[in-house]
């Protein structure tokens, strides 16, 4: 970033934020000490960055609405009681069920094709820089895959984990909500309306539950 | 200088062995032991969503359906993240859905688009060496804090509410708004910076050196 053996001050502005982060590298940091022990205006504002992330880290600096704590444990508990939100002991039957279907419906997949698959979508936009062990959801019968708790998850009972690699291998790609910024038209200068227009037909694909 | 990262690594520790044993229950089903599981972090849940929405019924809405997301996808985590990490990341993608809905994603995609590259130069060199903790049991200091961090546009805010409050890292910050790393260093820089020269005026003005128990004297 800088070449010349010189720390300036404008050098000491712009890295002030990794360096307190720590993530500057060695001979660039011991260069900016030495710069702090001759320039009081840069030494003053490295302690006055430093308190503001001590300030505003405290606990104290998050106040809450009265009665919020109770409000909360009165939704969750009103969530437990709610016919056919409930997760009773049996249901958990469920699970070793649909991990087969998966796994089965996995093995005929992989039989089938080869790694790389092909898009699963004629639409979609393959995914790009996207960090490969980074935990995303897929649901059985839907083409795209989501940041955890995304709303845009079809069939919702039929979700599994796995990361992103894996996502991407067995042909879905990222969901131009929640995972927009990893598209690869992301960057290339098309207004995320267009975007979202253009990949409309794609969200739309199989109708809530009924896709099945 | 050598302590610099003491500061910014004050995040949260890994879950405790109790907080691993509540998950594994509620996993298993007990789902009445998860408001015990999330108490630690509401206060966090609602500031991530109230950063993003800037409005405390909303906010609170949110930060209730992200539990209530968290308690039924709860057996999708995995222990190896932070559990309050992944409660903060729920919580913002279900604030920043709200928003979208909302707003239909208009004013985003504008004010998104400004440039945020352009050095930003600090105003003030005001000496601003020690602030005691204590400063903050004065409602009005703490109230010039969230001024000060209201006045910041939303895209420094934001990022600054992750890392700083929240206490995400910065890939994780990246990942909870969609934005890259880049963006994120960027944005942190900015928002720290204009914070301290908001923070430092008043400093000067004195607001923060009134402090009740300074040298153990009381000013009243």
């Amino acid at each position: 970033m800088v070449n010349d053996n010189i720390v300036n001050c404008e050098h000491v502005w712009r890295e002030i934020s990794n360096y307190l982060e720590d993530d500057v590298d060695a001979s660039f940091r011991s260069r900016m000490d030495e710069h702090f022990q001759t320039c009081s205006a840069c030494r003053s504002l490295l302690e006055g960055t430093r308190n503001v992330i001590q300030l505003y880290s405290d606990e104290r600096m998050i106040e809450v609405p009265s009665g919020f704590g109770s409000r909360l444990q009165h939704r969750l508990a009103q969530s437990r009681r709610a016919p056919g939100r409930s997760w009773s002991p049996w249901s958990a039957w469920l699970v070793p069920l649909a991990a087969l279907l998966l796994i089965t419906g996995g093995v005929r997949i992989a039989s089938s094709r080869t790694v790389p698959q092909p898009l699963l979508s004629a639409h979609a936009q393959p995914a790009r820089n996207i960090p490969p062990d980074m935990v995303v959801v897929v649901s059985a019968d839907a083409k795209q895959f989501h940041v955890p708790g995304c709303e845009f998850i079809h069939n919702k009972e039929r979700e599994r984990t796995l990361t992103a690699k894996e996502a991407v291998d067995q042909g879905y790609v990222p969901c131009v909500r929640c995972l927009r910024k990893y598209l690869q038209t992301a960057s290339a200068g098309r207004t995320s309306l267009e975007m979202e227009a253009t990949s409309e037909p794609d969200i739309a694909g199989p109708k809530q539950d009924g896709g099945e | 200088m050598a302590e610099a990262n003491v500061v910014v690594n004050n995040s949260v520790q890994a879950g405790t062995s109790h907080e691993l044993e509540l998950i594994d229950r509620v996993q298993r089903g007990e789902n009445s032991l998860f408001y015990e599981l999330v108490r630690p972090y509401e206060r966090r849940v609602f500031a991530a969503a109230m950063a993003i929405l800037r409005n405390e019924s909303d906010a609170e809405d949110v930060a209730q359906e992200a539990m209530l997301k968290a308690l039924r996808a709860i057996r999708q985590f995995r222990a190896d993240a932070r559990f309050s990490t992944w409660l903060i990341q729920i919580t913002v993608n279900e604030a920043l859905m709200r928003r979208r809905k909302d707003r239909n994603g208009v004013m985003e995609a504008i004010d998104d688009r400004r440039d945020e590259e352009s050095d930003y130069a600090p105003r003030d060199f005001a000496d601003w060496r020690e602030i005691p903790s204590e400063a903050l049991e004065r409602k009005e200091v703490r109230q010039r804090l969230a001024q000060a961090l209201a006045s910041l546009d939303r895209k420094y805010r934001e990022v600054f509410v992750l890392r700083d409050m929240e206490q995400l890292n910065i890939q994780e910050t990246a990942d909870a708004l969609g934005i890259s790393i880049a963006s994120v260093k960027t944005r942190l820089l900015r928002a720290r910076l204009m914070l301290r020269d908001l923070l430092a005026a008043g400093w000067e003005q004195g607001w923060f050196s009134r402090l009740p128990f300074e040298k153990g004297t009381k000013p009243w």
